[in-house]
């Protein structure tokens, strides 16, 4: 029989979250659905490399860890798991949970979401959305993944799967989608999908609705953030519902943290454009039922689009870091100076460079900071280039200055990595063929 | 002085290159004094030289919130930004440092 409520919570909001509160919502939070999203947008572009080195890989790299902590607690609480953490190779992060569900002795079954791979799709003609350059000016294409919506995972709910493995798909559809599910909601009746699309966007990033990039001692003081919880929704057919967390765990859910959270990367909060609808933000409001208990109001939608997005990957060349610091006496001035050698020594050999007073200007720029003298400062030089030598010489550089540089150079470390740049592209809808695939053991 | 940060709270976020504030009063009675002083043209020139693009304002009056939308503000995009918070996670701070009567 059809449920009149269902209750989703979310207990991770990017790879690397915190393991205890998904747990914790495993085993108090009375839900249906456990949501993990674990997929920002590079991090398929990554994976996407993983999976080149290794055609077993390309999974998020925490799946194995996530599945063993929460499988058996997934079967004793009767709750279905929905994640992106099959990232470029859903396929082979089902067969990993099949391994694990064998080695617990314990029996699952997998429905993976496949087609948002759509890298032979890509032309040479296709031009980025941010600037409207062409694709291949960026430099060498390593992924291509559309944002698939609800119609992508309701074949994999209805083929009653304990564990839904996606690829890319928007981050709100992964909690719309039981929605639909559960509710038998019309696809196209998009005001009802607006709503859907409004929870789970206050959900898809855990914490930071019950507290978390929220709290601040002095003018939004959160209690017992050391265990902060992860929040859930309960809600009806009609799309109506509260957000909340499990009673005894740390953070709060109030009207504060769902307003900062509800504009959290919104570019037009009257066009919030997913692949389901349309939504709009601005008539929603909440009010509060109890203590961390935030009903949420309003919401609407339009129709969907006919293009979907689609996050490109390339390579972007290397980034070579160095740091040093100076403190007590003129330490401003002498990190000045070292960052005034380094500009002469080396600052010409690169496509893009930076240097940064940590502790001073770092963040903001010289403009809001120019009145402070701090008692320490942190020198940070960085810089681009194709050359992965060059980036090193950073690094060096900026080591050398213990002995080349001004007085009192401490705590130098240096690093160089891959920059893995991601621009987007529409993409006909039509020309996108989601599917699913069963794994069980 | 007093500061945004004595009457108002606010949460970065990014797309690609943009950079989202949110400005939100602690004080309902505060809301009409922010849509009324806080512009985009304010925002803009506050904010300096990182905010390259245009900023435009949405005002939600069920919240009693302004969001800016700063177009062209995150070095290249988050991606291939050599900033420290490449994402502008801190912006919001930097917001709440604007000076006020």
């Amino acid at each position: 029989m059809a449920r009149e409520k269902i209750r989703i919570g979310c207990g991770a909001g990017f790879s690397g979250d915190r393991f205890e509160p998904s747990r914790i919502l495993l085993e108090n939070g009375k839900l249906d659905y456990l949501v993990l999203e674990c997929l920002a947008e590079r991090t398929i572009a990554l994976a996407q490399k993983r999976k080149k080195g290794d055609p077993s890989k390309g999974y998020d790299p925490l799946l194995e860890r996530r599945i063993e902590d929460l499988l058996p607690l997934l079967i004793t609480s009767n709750t279905k798991l929905i994640s992106n953490m099959g990232a470029a190779n859903p396929e082979a992060g089902a067969r990993k949970i099949i391994e694990i569900a064998k080695k617990l002795q314990l029996d699952v079954k997998v429905a993976v979401v496949l087609g948002d791979d759509v890298l032979d799709k890509i032309q040479p003609d296709h031009r980025s959305m941010e600037s409207g350059e062409l694709l291949p000016s960026y430099g060498n294409i390593i992924s291509a993944n559309a944002y698939l919506g609800i119609e992508s995972i309701l074949p994999a709910l209805e083929s009653n799967a304990q564990i839904i493995l996606t690829g890319r798909v928007a981050d709100p559809s992964l909690f719309l989608a039981p929605m639909v599910h559960e509710f038998d909601w019309s696809p196209m009746d998009y005001n009802l999908l607006g709503k859907g699309t409004v929870l789970g966007h206050l959900l898809e990033c855990a914490g930071q609705i019950t507290g978390g990039y929220f709290a601040d001692p002095i003018s939004k003081p959160i209690p017992n953030m050391e265990n902060l919880g992860h929040p859930f929704v309960e809600l009806s057919r009609k799309g109506e519902g509260f957000i909340s967390k499990v009673k005894g765990t740390g953070g709060q859910v109030t009207v504060r943290t769902a307003k900062e959270q509800l504009l959290y990367e919104v570019i037009d909060p009257q066009h919030y454009i997913t692949p389901d609808v349309v939504a709009d933000f601005s008539s929603v409001s909440f009010e509060e039922l109890e203590k961390d208990q935030i009903l949420v109001l309003g919401g609407s939608g339009k129709t969907k689009p006919e293009e979907l997005k689609v996050s490109v990957g390339y390579e972007a060349g290397w980034l070579g870091e160095g740091e040093i610091s100076y403190a007590g006496a003129h330490a401003l001035e002498r990190a000045k100076l070292a960052g005034e050698i380094i500009q002469k020594r080396i600052g010409h050999l690169y496509s893009e460079f930076r240097i940064d007073y940590i502790g001073l200007s770092a963040m903001h720029g010289e403009v809001l900071s120019s009145k402070s003298n701090p008692y320490e400062v942190r020198l940070r030089v960085a810089g681009k280039t194709k050359n992965k030598e060059l980036a090193n010489l950073i690094g060096e550089e900026v080591e050398a200055l213990y002995t080349n540089g001004p007085a009192g150079g401490g705590g130098a470390r240096k690093n160089t990595s891959e920059i893995i740049g991601v621009v987007s592209i529409l993409m006909d809808r039509n020309k996108i063929k989601p599917e699913i695939k069963i794994f069980e053991i | 002085m007093r500061k945004l940060a004595n009457i108002a709270h606010s949460r970065a976020g990014d797309k690609g290159n943009i950079l989202i504030l949110s400005l939100i009063p602690f004080e309902e009675e505060d809301f009409q004094y922010l849509v009324n002083e806080i512009t985009a043209e304010k925002v803009k020139k506050h904010l300096g030289v990182q905010i390259k693009g245009e900023v435009v304002r949405y005002v939600l009056p069920e919240i009693n919130a302004l969001q800016f939308t700063c177009f062209d503000s995150l070095g290249t995009g988050v991606t291939t930004s050599l900033a420290q918070d490449a994402h502008g996670k801190s912006m919001s701070y930097a917001l709440l440092e604007m000076k006020i009567k």
